[in-house]
């Protein structure tokens, strides 16, 4: 199961009431939430792609389970994108690639919601959303080396904040983030 | 007002006429495929960045010019064309049942007379770009690679008093879904095929060999299959009357049949070299060549027909023009186009070893039959 915000039944409406819909809910939604959406026009499937692409809202991925299509999407922060990194220690992408390796001394904390990590991760990632993050300190080692990533080295950055306020000595704040990865990955579609 | 607009109205613009359309399907399905025309113009914006308003695009619209809104099935051109009629926008149309009904419209031409009294119609489906062909003589009709929509050819058989007796496919199609068999089994027709294209089919049907001959109708008109591998290893094409060329995939007005569809290229290339430039030339230059496609609206005559004489065709088609065996090669197995949407799935459909239902039928035949070299 992948977690949501909010589920939005789009069964048996053909275009363009799912997009529609889709538009309407997101509307009301609070940036970074995220929104499943079903149907079972397939042709939804690309429009909502496209409609992302052109929104800015974030496309995640889709699953299939029968007839019904089932999208998910996050609703974009407008500052997300443009908001200036504060945290100072930070690593490139292919840089974080190269230590994956060494498995023993490092921890990959992925804090986007569990829709995003669900399609995309860092092979081995721990997935601990920000806004959990503060809940659950105790659950990353702190003698380990922690590499923070989110989609676009935002959110990690804050949590890479957090972290340093916490007792965390040894942080970095990956960039750009998922968005950019290229190195290997996992994915699960369910 | 918004008004409906058919797909039978919006061919006779492609064919003759002018029409401004304005398509709101997603980016990636316009830059496929999209209705073309001499007198056609139009530009895209997916319905998706218009919920909010369409402002944007009033001044992309000509003034005091009927404009269509098209989309994928109908319901989003409805939602814009009526946002532009509140925005004031006079003359809109949407277009009825979609792009579906738009690849699904076939246009009935005559294309001449048999010696025996008989005649020779083409079905034209100009969204895809696929040709089929009536004969007819002494009550009794012959159809050949015919498309999925059979009810055309039901409808017009009733309408002219025809008993529909032969369904004759070329070859195995890889980009529409026949209607052959259908046909045959509820006018209990004889379906045909060729047998090498027919290795792995599921059904009965009879061959189309080389020699053998077709009646149709009392009187004596003869449909004389010349073998003729090339596109499929088993193409076969069709001596009407000795007037016209039936060429299925072979050979088209502006181009040549591709022999990669079957995964086969480098194998069928020369079945296909030997086909057009050692039997084709051998045959009478007066014959008319009707192909099963075309892959432009200006291989469209003003008679509305897709037709040329072999004597011509080997005079300007580039692809019989090709004297080196090696830059022929070249030429029909690289830089290809995109293959057909679904192409394996309608192989399958047309062997009758899968059996989709009508919606799924539909969704694996949209777009255009990419059926020739070049396009």
């Amino acid at each position: 199961m992948i977690k949501v915000d909010q589920t939005l039944d789009c069964k048996g409406l053909s275009c363009p009431m799912p997009i529609v819909r889709t538009k309407k809910a997101i509307d009301q939604l609070e940036a970074g939430q995220v929104i499943e959406v079903q149907a079972t026009d397939k042709g939804s499937l690309a429009d909502i792609q496209g409609w992302a692409r052109n929104t800015g809202h974030q496309y995640l991925g889709t699953t299939t389970e029968g007839d019904v299509l089932k999208h998910y999407l996050r609703k974009s922060d407008p500052n997300e994108v443009k908001e200036e990194t504060k945290y100072p220690h930070v690593i490139q992408n292919e840089e974080l690639a190269q230590r994956l390796t060494d498995k023993e001394n490092i921890v990959v904390l992925d804090v986007r919601e569990p829709a995003e990590y669900a399609f995309k991760r860092i092979p081995g990632a721990v997935s601990i959303p920000l806004g959990e993050l503060e809940g659950r300190l105790q659950e990353i080692d702190k003698n380990k080396e922690v590499f923070v990533v989110c989609r676009t080295g935002s959110r990690s950055d804050m949590a890479s904040q957090l972290l340093a306020e916490n007792g965390f000595e040894n942080v970095k704040n990956v960039l750009p983030g998922m968005s950019e990865w290229n190195g290997p990955e996992e994915e699960g579609g369910k | 007002m918004i008004k409906p607009m058919t797909a039978k109205e919006a061919a006779s613009r492609v064919l003759d006429g002018e029409l401004f359309i304005l398509d709101v399907r997603n980016e990636s399905d316009y830059k496929d495929w999209k209705i073309e025309g001499k007198g056609i113009q139009s530009i895209n914006r997916p319905y998706f960045d218009l919920i909010d308003g369409v402002e944007d695009v009033l001044e992309l619209l000509p003034k005091g010019k009927e404009v269509l809104v098209a989309c994928a099935k109908e319901g989003s051109s409805q939602m814009v064309a009526e946002m532009l009629d509140e925005a004031g926008v006079e003359d809109v149309y949407y277009l009825e049942g979609g792009m579906k009904s738009w690849s699904e419209y076939l246009n009935p031409v005559k294309v001449g007379d048999l010696k025996d009294g008989g005649s020779i119609y083409q079905f034209n489906r100009i969204g895809k770009g696929c040709l089929s062909y009536l004969v007819e003589s002494g009550g009794e009709a012959a159809i050949i690679d015919s498309a999925r929509m059979t009810d055309a050819y039901v409808d017009f058989a009733k309408e002219n008093n025809l008993t529909i007796k032969h369904l004759i496919d070329t070859h195995l199609h890889a980009d529409h879904i026949s209607g052959g068999r259908k046909l045959a089994e509820a006018a209990n027709g004889t379906y045909w095929l060729p047998e090498k294209d027919a290795g792995e089919v599921t059904f009965e049907y009879e061959k189309l060999e080389d020699g053998k001959e077709i009646v149709v109708g009392s009187t004596k008109i003869a449909i004389q299959p010349l073998y003729s591998p090339g596109h499929t290893i088993g193409s076969t094409s069709l001596i009407v009357d000795d007037q016209y060329l039936l060429s299925g995939d072979i050979l088209f007005v502006d181009s040549i049949g591709r022999p990669d569809l079957a995964g086969k290229a480098e194998d069928w290339v020369g079945d296909l070299r030997n086909t057009l430039y050692n039997k084709y030339s051998e045959l009478s230059k007066d014959l008319i060549v009707l192909p099963a496609h075309f892959g432009k609206i200006s291989e469209i005559d003003e008679k509305g027909i897709v037709q040329a004489k072999l004597g011509v065709l080997f005079e300007q088609n580039e692809g019989l023009k090709i004297e080196s065996e090696e830059t022929f090669r070249k030429a029909v197995t690289e830089n290809l186009p995109p293959q057909p949407n679904a192409y394996q799935e309608i192989r399958q459909t047309n062997m009758g070893q899968i059996n989709p239902n009508e919606d799924e039928q539909r969704e694996m035949e949209i777009g255009p039959n990419r059926c020739a070299i070049t396009e």
